[in-house]
């Protein structure tokens, strides 16, 4: 990104171009693509067509769970899947042992699922959130596959490689993914507005400034671990939930499914290539990639050849918005607003040119020079 | 008076000795120089006051309190700001946001509130306001240039009213007139009861600014005083034009 552009004009008083779209636009998408969503299933009640539907929604579950942890703190968890299958051991186990009967009653359970993998986040997260990026990645990868070992070894509890068979609910035809479908619908959008308050909140605040500078946000009074941490669980709570949801509607759990590699990197390819760090970018990512996979899966069958057709749309995308889709966007439509606020500023200031030193001293045009410019006294002591 | 009183600090990085036993204090109210060459442990003293370094033995404290390897939030939570050497700010976040994360707020239901409330907010622009940032507030703090950033993480850091002030290199890379807007900043400030201490190589910069001007050398101190007196004294010539075995660039 090239900072010259988007930097606002020079001394003559900048007008600012604001970095996103304004609030009635953002609100009314927002409004529309849920109204799209609740009228999916009913336009096309197709179970080949709802079940992919069913999919996406689990996705964007933990895609939006994962990104309030990953996208807004900077630590980049590949290990998510743990929390994925403690979710759907959860929801399998308790209706097995408890012996209940499948149906509406078994979507109580996905706050459970929830809870269990936020609980047992915890302590991992305490233990692995005092190392960062790279071997922060490589632990939470190493933490996934404890837990795959975990349910392949632990057979009188989670019967190993046999796996757990659920009970089938008794819906049938083009009903039965409905209740899956606006269950996980509902829970995204709660995950969608536990992800917009922390964006907004003080806390949520502290976890960018950890994100942008770790240390220099410690030296300002923030609790980092604490911060972290709390993201940590939470994000572990929706991905338990995304889980929980996808076991009954399996209907069987298996250590390799649950605990998934492949799961872990469709999350995080999915929240890059729709945006990281913002609030729409895992929406648009799960809403994109998941049915355009689940397609190409039903299109190519076992062949694989979906993964290859899968791989040159992300390599496309990344391409051609580095960024990801949200922010390559907006700061294309940004660019434009600038160019134009600079054409109208030409145009008033052909006259009078705004004050030179209008702003603070040394300050004028922001970024229009690096730091290693002519000013006096640059590259002496500096950076000493 | 002192308010901040290290007394025989010291801290190893394998065989290289920063601090060896240093004791000084440094003036409360005044805007206390520190100098000495490259080497000589300015940077590590500050590091361990601040709580990014834990010293190896010896205290700091702060008015009487012993806040020795204290943590960094703990740190800025007693009242003392710092700036790094390196400037450091949050590029991501908006100019206005970065001022806003230095804004403390204690308990649960206070860190949940949205980030932009009415009293931080208008005590975040006068903040800016002052160094003359305001008209950037919106803006992306990573487009700023490296004057403007600066100026940034200065204004973040009395954003939570410290009582004492640490200021690694406030001079480097900067043109006079910043310099000269900078040095006002640290006058007004210090004019309302805000402690400076200021690591500095610009020596007209410290002379002209300074209180007080304390000398570190070999990781301990080795004298203090007023600038004139600190200027003629022979032991601080020597250990810059190059007794000690250590002369950095």
């Amino acid at each position: 990104m090239t900072t010259t552009e988007i930097a606002p004009a020079g001394a003559a008083a900048p007008e600012h171009v604001p970095y996103r779209p304004p609030r009635p636009l953002r609100y009314g998408a927002t409004a529309g693509l849920l109204a799209l969503l609740i009228a999916f299933p009913l336009v096309f009640p197709n179970p080949t067509v709802t079940s992919i539907g069913v999919f996406t929604m689990i996705y964007l579950i933990a895609a939006i769970g994962w990104n309030m942890f990953s996208g807004y703190s900077g630590y980049i968890s590949i290990g998510h899947a743990a929390y994925y299958g403690i979710g759907q051991y959860t929801v399998a186990l308790i209706t097995i042992h408890a012996h209940l009967p499948a149906g509406w009653g078994l979507f109580g359970l996905l706050p459970v699922a929830g809870l269990v993998a936020a609980l047992a986040s915890i302590p991992i997260g305490f233990l692995l959130l005092r190392v960062r990026k790279h071997t922060f990645i490589v632990l939470t990868i190493a933490v996934m596959f404890i837990f795959q070992l975990l349910a392949f070894n632990l057979t009188t509890i989670t019967n190993g490689s046999g796996g757990l068979t659920l009970p089938f609910p008794t819906w049938t035809g083009d009903f039965f993914n409905m209740p899956f479908y606006y269950v996980g619908l509902l829970a995204a959008v709660v995950a969608g507005a536990v992800a917009w308050w922390i964006r907004r909140s003080k806390y949520g605040l502290g976890l960018f400034a950890i994100r942008d500078d770790e240390e220099r946000a410690r030296g300002l009074g923030i609790k980092v671990t604490r911060t972290k941490l709390i993201a940590y669980a939470a994000s572990a709570f929706f991905v338990g939930i995304a889980g929980g949801l996808y076991a009954p509607f399996v209907g069987s759990v298996y250590p390799q499914f649950a605990f998934d590699p492949t799961f872990d990197l469709a999350i995080a390819v999915l929240v890059f290539v729709g945006g990281i760090g913002t609030l729409s970018g895992p929406v648009l990512g799960a809403l994109v990639l998941i049915p355009l996979q689940q397609y190409f899966y039903l299109q190519f069958g076992n062949a694989n050849l979906y993964l290859i057709a899968y791989g040159v749309l992300f390599i496309l995308i990344l391409r051609l918005l580095p960024g990801g889709i949200v922010p390559g966007v907006t700061s294309a439509w940004r660019s434009r607003l600038v160019a134009r606020a600079r054409a109208r500023q030409e145009l008033a200031g052909a006259g009078g040119t705004g004050p030179e030193g209008a702003g603070p001293p040394g300050g004028a045009g922001p970024k229009d020079s690096g730091p290693k410019d002519t000013r006096p006294g640059a590259g002496q002591k500096d950076r000493a | 008076m002192s308010v901040i009183q290290v007394t025989d600090l010291k801290k190893s990085y394998g065989g290289i000795r920063a601090l060896a036993g240093c004791s000084m204090s440094f003036e409360d109210k005044a805007i206390n120089g520190l100098i000495g060459p490259n080497g000589s442990g300015k940077t590590t003293l500050f590091n361990v006051i601040t709580g990014y370094e834990t010293a190896d033995s010896g205290q700091v404290s702060l008015r009487g309190q012993d806040i020795t390897n204290a943590k960094p939030d703990k740190v800025f939570e007693h009242g003392i700001g710092r700036t790094f050497q390196i400037t450091r700010i949050f590029p991501q976040l908006t100019v206005l946001e970065n001022v806003h994360v230095a804004a403390q707020r204690q308990g649960f239901v206070a860190q949940a509130r949205g980030w932009d409330s009415t009293a931080e907010r208008e005590r975040a622009m006068e903040v800016l306001e002052f160094v003359g940032l305001a008209r950037l507030a919106p803006e992306i703090a990573g487009d700023l240039s490296y004057g403007q950033q600066k100026l940034l993480e200065f204004a973040f850091i009395t954003m939570a009213r410290p009582s004492v002030i640490l200021l690694d290199e406030p001079a480097g890379g900067v043109n006079p007139s910043l310099l000269r807007h900078i040095s006002d900043r640290i006058r007004a400030l210090n004019s309302e009861g805000v402690t400076f201490i200021i690591v500095e190589h610009d020596m007209e910069f410290v002379m002209r600014l300074c209180d007080h001007v304390l000398v570190m050398h070999q990781g301990s101190a080795l004298t203090s005083g007023p600038p004139e007196q600190v200027r003629a004294d022979p032991a601080v010539l020597e250990a810059y034009l190059g007794a000690g075995p250590k002369k950095g660039s």
